[in-house]
């Protein structure tokens, strides 16, 4: 009790104005780009109205500005402290989802808290980058080189990876394997246990796949030929090719997009909605939202690596790679590079739980970066 | 520095060369995506156009309405009317099978119309819509336009079905119409419409391209659905053209209300071989043809002993009977076996060696002359013609008059009939006796010959030209043949000759003893001059004679078919008319009074003016103004 008064102490001492100050703001301009984007694409998916998507988007991403920034002002110490707290809530949503949630898309996935949807699987993987982020943070060489000091995160990856692969969202589960390995791989866990780990998952693999349900295996092969049901499961990967290759160099124009606008591109606000913006920007439009995209990414990094304590480097990598798997997945499926799965494109596709999820992610980083310098030593030496 | 802060560097050492590595490695997989999207968009980009164009684009075509069929009157035999229909396109659909299922729950389907459908859409490109139930009621269109999203694939369209307000009356001429079979797919895109139809027989087959007309086609943006999105291009097609014909529909319908079962009347313009009436009994109504005939419909028309389906008038086949006696006088003439004035005598029989050949008469009619063997069917007269003339020069003479040879009617499938030779007998491998010449004279043997035929022979003899038989004045409000006599050839026979025959038929109606004085017209309509015919369709024995043949005493289809030619005014002939009863016994009593009757309908209905022309109206062709073709 006596350290969380000192914290709150100095927090105040820091001064709200300063950090303000702190935050990046021309990272804030940036992400206002990308959601500009993605009020232009819904704006073309409603058909060329604000109504039904792009108006909600916008409402959307003011909310999420306001949530990101407060977030951004809360000290890093504070987040670290509760990351195991925020890490048990995110599972016992993920179990509430077992229980109760609502059907979509033949799995369940969503939790209704009181007219808002809410995806936990999404706000999961935040939580325990931070939770592993703050695992590592206190680790000393020794310790890291211990593996039974592995077993408690590798166990607090597997848990919330099992609950949303029981879901079943085989790619939303495949992807927080890939972040907690990513978290793991930065904090400096040497590459034979990786090495180790994935000799298992070759072992392992055929097995998983007798477990995967018949959409998920038909997913896969229809990825390997798509053509082979052009009516059935590879319709959309097969038009969305389509669209995107139709959209040549320069695109067909602000709401001119054939497919898009005479549906026949599926899931045209949700996850397909770079196709709808490739087909009518063309090559250029795609590599210029591509590019934004890596900025943000890119961004992600330069606080990792500007930061003084492991906590937020750790935090700043794990985000960052989140927000790449989201675009890289979600860009690779809509080019028929990896099945299908439905992974939106963040801050640009329509969705509620995407877009806070994204936000609350930003907001994190934003404190990783305006607490960057912030001492832990006196904390640490309180414990 | 402490080892807290030596470990500190080393921890941050390895953090920032993994999270290069991390961030590198995300930037190249980035990469890849940018690559990946060159290759679609640039690299692939045309292909991927033109399949987006092909998703976007949908062509139709447009059926032009089928041209009409005009009696000379200019009145309706073949029109168009309104039809709603359900049709199913299957790119529209995924599943066909289900969309029929459905259907059926709100317009019940029978097995063989599932079955039918499913061969077409098998057989048709996947945009072709099918027809899944013609003639739809009002209710049954509103309930599928109430349950259409539910049913994918479906359309109700308003098309047209063929029409014929005349029924049976016409049925022979005018024919009827079916969807196009296999064989009938000549590269026409038309044919693959749904609810097109293709002339099956008749004027509807012969015409079939002229009423069919040139499909037009528009493009059109559609969706993923298949919904229509908007027009890009349209081209309009060619109506099809309505054909009008040399019959009138009333006079037909009257003369059909005159006849029985089993006879046939056919009237001709004999100056240019225009048909103006065509009537038979029984016959079928084609409108029947549209919806498809039931089984048991078509097991009564195809098992009638009186045959419905077939045209009497040029698919019957009858000996001539006396009627034929013309063409033997003139070829006797020609061939200068006699005179007109040489008299033959007639004891009422010919003996031929063994055998003998009885006159109707069997009194005898003494010594006739030509014009007297015509006007009392002398036969004995006729068998010594023969037997002077020999039976080629009988048939070539035949021939000359349209008999037992192709005529050019716009009728398919018509029957050209038989002129016997020796020839044709050998083919057979049966030999030729003077027997059967000297019967031949008179018009009975081995001949199978038409009405419509001996119609043309009359004509032919009214105006020793060569007129054919012909249904068609115009296509598309251009006339297609030339309406006044001298259009046609010359017969190449004497006018001479030509007179005295005519003559003699004239005597036949219009003398006292003339087997047709019943016939006689009124006085105000001039006179006809014309033959009687009758022609056994079973031997009559000796013993029967003897003891006392009467044709009333016997079973109906045992009496003889009776047989009437004429034409009339006997001195400017406009009509040729021929009529055949079968078994009606006898030509005088049976077929010469009918034949008055046709004709006394004839001049009522057309009214010849003063110079014999008669009225016909040309049609007015309902079309849109254009430039006019050559």
């Amino acid at each position: 009790m006596r350290f969380e008064r000192r914290l709150l102490l100095r927090e105040r001492g820091t001064g709200v104005l300063e950090k303000l100050w702190q935050i990046p703001w021309i990272f804030v301009l940036l992400l206002c780009a990308v959601g500009g984007v993605g009020y232009v694409a819904l704006y073309s998916a409603g058909g060329g109205a604000p109504e039904p998507y792009a108006a909600k988007h916008a409402i959307r991403f003011g909310f999420g500005l306001v949530l990101m920034l407060s977030i951004a002002l809360v000290d890093v110490r504070l987040i670290a402290r509760f990351a195991w707290l925020g890490y048990a809530g995110g599972i016992g949503l993920l179990v509430m989802v077992a229980l109760h949630g609502q059907m979509g898309g033949g799995a369940q996935r969503w939790l209704d808290l009181g007219g808002f949807q809410l995806q936990p699987s999404e706000l999961m993987k935040i939580l325990l980058v931070v939770a592993l982020a703050s695992w590592f943070h206190k680790a000393s060489w020794e310790r890291m080189g211990n593996p039974l000091f592995l077993v408690p995160p590798i166990l607090a990856v597997l848990l919330p990876a099992a609950l949303i692969l029981k879901q079943p969202n085989l790619g939303t589960a495949l992807i927080t394997l890939m972040v907690g390995g990513a978290v793991f791989f930065a904090a400096g866990v040497r590459l034979w246990k990786f090495a180790v780990v994935l000799g298992i998952v070759a072992v392992a693999a055929p097995i998983a796949y007798e477990q995967l349900h018949d959409y998920q295996r038909a997913r896969i092969t229809t990825f390997l030929d798509p053509e082979s049901d052009p009516l059935g499961a590879g319709y959309n990967i097969i038009q969305s090719k389509i669209a995107l290759g139709s959209g040549g160099f320069w695109g067909k124009g602000f709401l001119q997009g054939t497919q898009g606008h005479l549906n026949f591109l599926p899931e045209k606000q949700t996850d397909f909605i770079f196709t709808m913006l490739a087909e009518e920007f063309g090559l250029v439009g795609a590599l210029s939202v591509l590019g934004l995209l890596a900025t943000v990414i890119a961004f992600g990094f330069l606080v990792a690596l500007r930061s003084r304590h492991q906590f937020g480097r750790l935090l700043a990598v794990g985000l960052a790679t989140n927000f790449f798997m989201y675009v890289f997945v979600n860009i690779a499926m809509v080019t028929g590079a990896i099945p299908v799965g439905g992974v939106p494109l963040p801050l640009i596709s329509h969705g509620g739980s995407a877009m806070l999820t994204a936000m609350v992610g930003f907001g994190l980083l934003m404190s990783a970066h305006v607490h960057r310098d912030t001492e832990w030593e006196a904390a640490r030496d309180e414990q | 520095m402490s080892r807290k802060q030596r470990e500190e560097e080393r921890v941050r050492g390895i953090f920032g060369r993994r999270a290069l590595a991390l961030g590198l490695g995300q930037m190249g997989l980035l990469g890849f995506l940018a690559h990946r999207l060159h290759r679609l968009q640039v690299d692939e980009g045309e292909r991927y156009a033109t399949l987006a164009e092909e998703n976007r684009l949908s062509a139709r075509l447009l059926a032009p309405p089928r041209g009409r069929v005009l009696d000379r009157e200019g009145r309706v035999i073949a029109g168009n009317q309104l039809n709603w229909r359900a049709l199913l396109t299957a790119e529209q659909t995924t599943d066909v099978g289900a969309t029929l299922e459905t259907f059926s729950r709100i317009v019940p389907l029978t097995d063989a119309e599932r079955a039918r459908i499913e061969r077409d859409v098998r057989r048709r490109r996947r945009f072709v819509p099918v027809t899944v139930r013609d003639f739809l009621t009002w209710e049954e269109m509103a309930r599928i336009e109430l349950n259409a999203p539910d049913l994918p694939g479906i359309s109700v369209d308003v098309g047209t079905t063929r029409v014929y307000p005349e029924a049976d009356h016409l049925a022979h001429i005018v024919g009827y119409v079916a969807p196009p079979a296999e064989r009938d797919m000549d590269g026409d895109p038309l044919l693959e419409l749904p609810g097109i139809r293709v002339g099956r027989s008749g004027i509807e087959r012969h015409h079939d391209l002229a009423l069919r007309g040139r499909a037009g086609a528009v493009q059109m943006e559609v969706n993923a659905v298949g919904r229509i999105i908007r027009e890009l291009d349209r081209r309009e097609g060619v109506q099809g053209q309505d054909v009008q014909l040399s019959v009138d529909a009333a006079l037909t319908r009257t003369l059909r209300g005159k006849i029985e079962e089993g006879t046939s009347v056919v009237l001709m313009d004999a100056r240019n071989g225009e048909v103006l009436a065509m009537a038979t009994q029984p016959s079928f109504d084609p409108n029947l043809f549209n919806s498809g005939v039931s089984t048991a419909q078509w097991r009564e028309w195809t098992r009638n002993r009186a045959t419905p389906l077939i045209n009497k008038a040029t698919n019957g086949l009858y000996a001539p009977g006396s009627t034929f006696k013309m063409v033997v006088a003139l070829a006797a003439l020609e061939a200068r076996a006699v005179t007109p004035g040489e008299r033959v005598y007639c004891p009422g029989h010919m003996d031929l060696g063994e055998s003998r050949f009885h006159c109707w008469n069997r009194g005898g009619h003494g010594g006739v002359d030509m014009r007297t063997a015509l006007k009392l069917s002398c036969d004995v007269y006729f068998y010594e013609m023969a037997k002077r003339l020999g039976i080629d020069k009988i048939a070539a003479m035949g021939r000359r008059f349209g008999l037992g040879v192709p005529l050019d009617i716009e009728l398919p499938g018509i029957r050209n009939g038989l002129m016997p030779t020796r020839e044709w007998r050998q083919a057979q491998g049966r030999g030729w006796a003077l027997g059967d010449t000297v019967i031949h004279g008179i018009g009975q043997g081995f001949y199978q010959l038409t009405p419509l035929q001996l119609a043309t022979m009359t004509a032919r003899l009214a105006t020793g030209r060569a007129v054919q038989p012909h249904l068609t004045r115009s296509i598309g409000g251009r006339p297609v043949r030339g309406t006044r006599a001298e259009d046609w050839p010359s017969l190449g026979i004497p006018e001479r000759d030509l007179r005295l025959v005519r003559d003699a038929m004239w005597s036949v109606v219009n003398e006292a003893g003339g087997t047709a004085r019943v016939a006689r017209l009124p006085p105000e309509m001039g006179a006809m001059a014309g033959k009687t015919g009758t022609t056994q369709v079973r031997r009559v024995t000796r013993e029967q004679r003897e003891r006392g043949y009467r044709v009333d005493q016997v079973p109906r289809e045992w009496r003889p078919h009776a047989l009437f030619v004429a034409f009339a005014p006997h001195d400017n002939p406009v009509f040729a008319v021929s009529v055949i009863v079968e078994h009606g016994s006898s030509g005088s009593a049976a077929a010469a009074p009918l034949a008055r009757d046709v004709l006394i309908e004839a001049f009522q209905q057309l009214r010849p003016g003063p110079g014999g022309s008669f009225g016909a109206r040309v049609a007015e062709a309902p079309r849109p103004a254009g430039p006019a073709r050559p």
